[in-house]
């Protein structure tokens, strides 16, 4: 029942993931990105981590890709009225990047082949997260957060000299 | 056995809130009628059987099904057959962690009366009402309008501002009951509010412990649900909106998802700020008076008569809403988004706080 469960929402994963990076409208590519980042919390909510699901849906599904996909609606013209891709020379430096990264992850998952299953179930609760945010992590939570309000006062400050 | 008791919770939730959602197409004309000094739909009949126009919701399903379901031809196929199917999925999904009573004893069986169980059950209805503008931006950009385009940018603007109001709003109830359970946050709200003033008189609804709260989150709930005075992104004088291309059924759904958030909206205001299933002075065991009277109860009926004061609670919430929906005119844009940024936004960051310095003073 779990393995089924599994196997489908990994097919619905790599399927958007697929279509994010296959599919030329930008605004497909974003909803697949969507797709995927809620299949995603459906494997954090399979391991226990409810609240990591949770803000996964709302953080990354329910706010951050509404204003990827707002802008690109705005921003982006439809199909026709692209014109041949500027960065076209970009792409040749990607496939060998992505050899990098394939790589990488293939090193770190076989240094972590003895220790199968190493998530307990806990880990992923409110309290537990809290916890750790408030004392172990408390340093780069607060760097976090210097770094958020740095950035909202760069965005007031744009739009200011704008309006 | 044990799915066909999951399968029965997922019904009664899915049929309570779909019901409850095409009964609203009635109750809005009924209601409107009512405060407007008319008599309102009542022309549907089956041998001329009227009921006070009960059968028009059937009448107008019917029309919407049979309509000619019109598609325009530089249109996203796939998009826009899917925008109302997403719009609908995700505020049906939403009412699933709102508990409807508490856990049912039966044949040795422990039934918790919620659709599904979620430690983070409040987030989950969150996350459900954060998802559901998909479909709204979906439509705009699907149909190959620019007033559909703008409406869609109108309803993803409004329902953002809104949800953040909603979101900082429930952290204080989350304080006051220190759960992101709903269950649990209901159960907290059946203890008597500051026994040593009060005694057991006054149970401890959110309503009481955070009145600020409430208001917050009813007017986000409000704005959330897209509905008069926050009807922005349809504003029919103005740019029609997101469904502007929808005919026939697929309209009706767009209809229908604004019914069915309403239907959220007043469930979860039921259970974060009106005590949930709780009735006053009713324990697990039957009703307990503060001046002494005890009435034991079986636990069948103590389930029965919970369930019925949470559909009751419901059906109250509903009303007032259709009465704000039918009171006040559309707010203009940019009141709109004044009042959830520069109104309801600081307001329950402010709240958050006091709440903070009350409960640490309470505590020490």
């Amino acid at each position: 029942m779990a393995l089924a469960a599994f196997l489908l929402i990994a097919a619905v994963a790599l399927v958007s993931a697929l279509g994010l990076i296959l599919k030329r409208n930008a605004v497909h590519g974003a909803l697949f990105l969507v797709v995927n980042l809620g299949s995603i919390a459906a494997l954090y909510l399979m391991l226990g981590a409810e609240f990591l699901a949770a803000a996964q849906v709302i953080i990354y599904a329910g706010a951050i890709m509404v204003l990827f996909v707002f802008a690109i609606m705005v921003l982006i013209p439809g199909k026709e009225e692209t014109g041949p891709d500027p960065r076209r020379s970009y792409r040749l430096l990607a496939a060998p990047l992505g050899a990098l990264l394939l790589f990488e992850l293939a090193v770190a998952l076989a240094a972590r082949r003895g220790a199968p299953g190493a998530a307990t179930a806990p880990a992923g609760s409110v309290e537990a997260i809290g916890r750790l945010l408030f004392t172990d992590f408390l340093f780069p939570f607060e760097l976090t957060s210097v770094l958020l309000l740095a950035a909202m006062v760069g965005v007031l400050l744009l739009a200011r000299r704008r309006a | 056995m044990d799915l066909g008791i999951a399968f029965g919770r997922v019904a009664f939730v899915m049929l309570f809130v779909l019901n409850v959602g095409g009964l609203l197409t009635w109750v809005e004309r009924k209601q409107s009628a009512i405060m407007q000094d008319r008599i309102g739909a009542n022309r549907a009949s089956i041998f001329g059987l009227r009921l006070m126009g009960l059968f028009h919701p059937l009448a107008d399903a019917i029309k919407m099904l049979t309509k000619e379901d019109f598609r325009p031809a530089r249109a996203d196929r796939f998009l826009f057959t899917l925008a109302p199917f997403v719009s609908v999925f995700f505020a049906l999904a939403a009412f699933a962690s709102i508990p409807f009573g508490d856990t049912l004893h039966l044949a040795g069986r422990e039934i918790p009366l919620q659709a599904i169980t979620l430690n983070v059950g409040i987030l989950y209805v969150f996350a459900m009402l954060s998802l559901g503008v998909y479909g709204v931006m979906m439509a705009g950009w699907s149909s190959a309008n620019n007033f559909a385009l703008l409406g869609g940018q109108r309803a993803a603007a409004l329902m953002i501002s809104a949800e953040i109001a909603i979101g900082a709003s429930i952290m204080g109830v989350i304080m006051v009951y220190g759960s992101l359970n709903m269950q649990d946050i209901v159960r907290g709200q059946g203890e008597p509010l500051l026994p040593r003033v009060f005694g057991a008189w006054i149970p401890a609804w959110g309503i009481l412990t955070q009145p600020l709260a409430f208001l917050l989150f009813l007017t986000a709930g409000i704005a959330a649900t897209k509905r008069i005075p926050f009807d922005m992104p349809e504003g029919e004088s103005e740019i029609i909106g997101y469904f502007i291309e929808y005919s026939g059924m697929k309209f009706g759904m767009f209809a229908m998802a604004d019914f069915l958030e309403s239907v959220v909206i007043a469930g979860m205001t039921t259970a974060l700020f009106l005590g949930g299933w709780q009735v006053p002075y009713l324990t697990a065991g039957g009703f307990q008076f503060p001046w002494g009277w005890t009435l034991g109860l079986p636990h069948l009926l103590v389930v029965l008569l919970q369930v019925s004061a949470f559909v009751l609670k419901v059906s109250a919430m509903i009303f007032v809403l259709m009465l704000i929906r039918w009171t006040l005119p559309r707010f203009r844009y940019d009141q709109a988004m004044r009042l959830g940024w520069l109104g309801l936004f600081p307001l329950s960051i402010a709240n958050i706080v006091v709440t903070g310095l009350i409960l640490l003073v309470g505590r020490s």
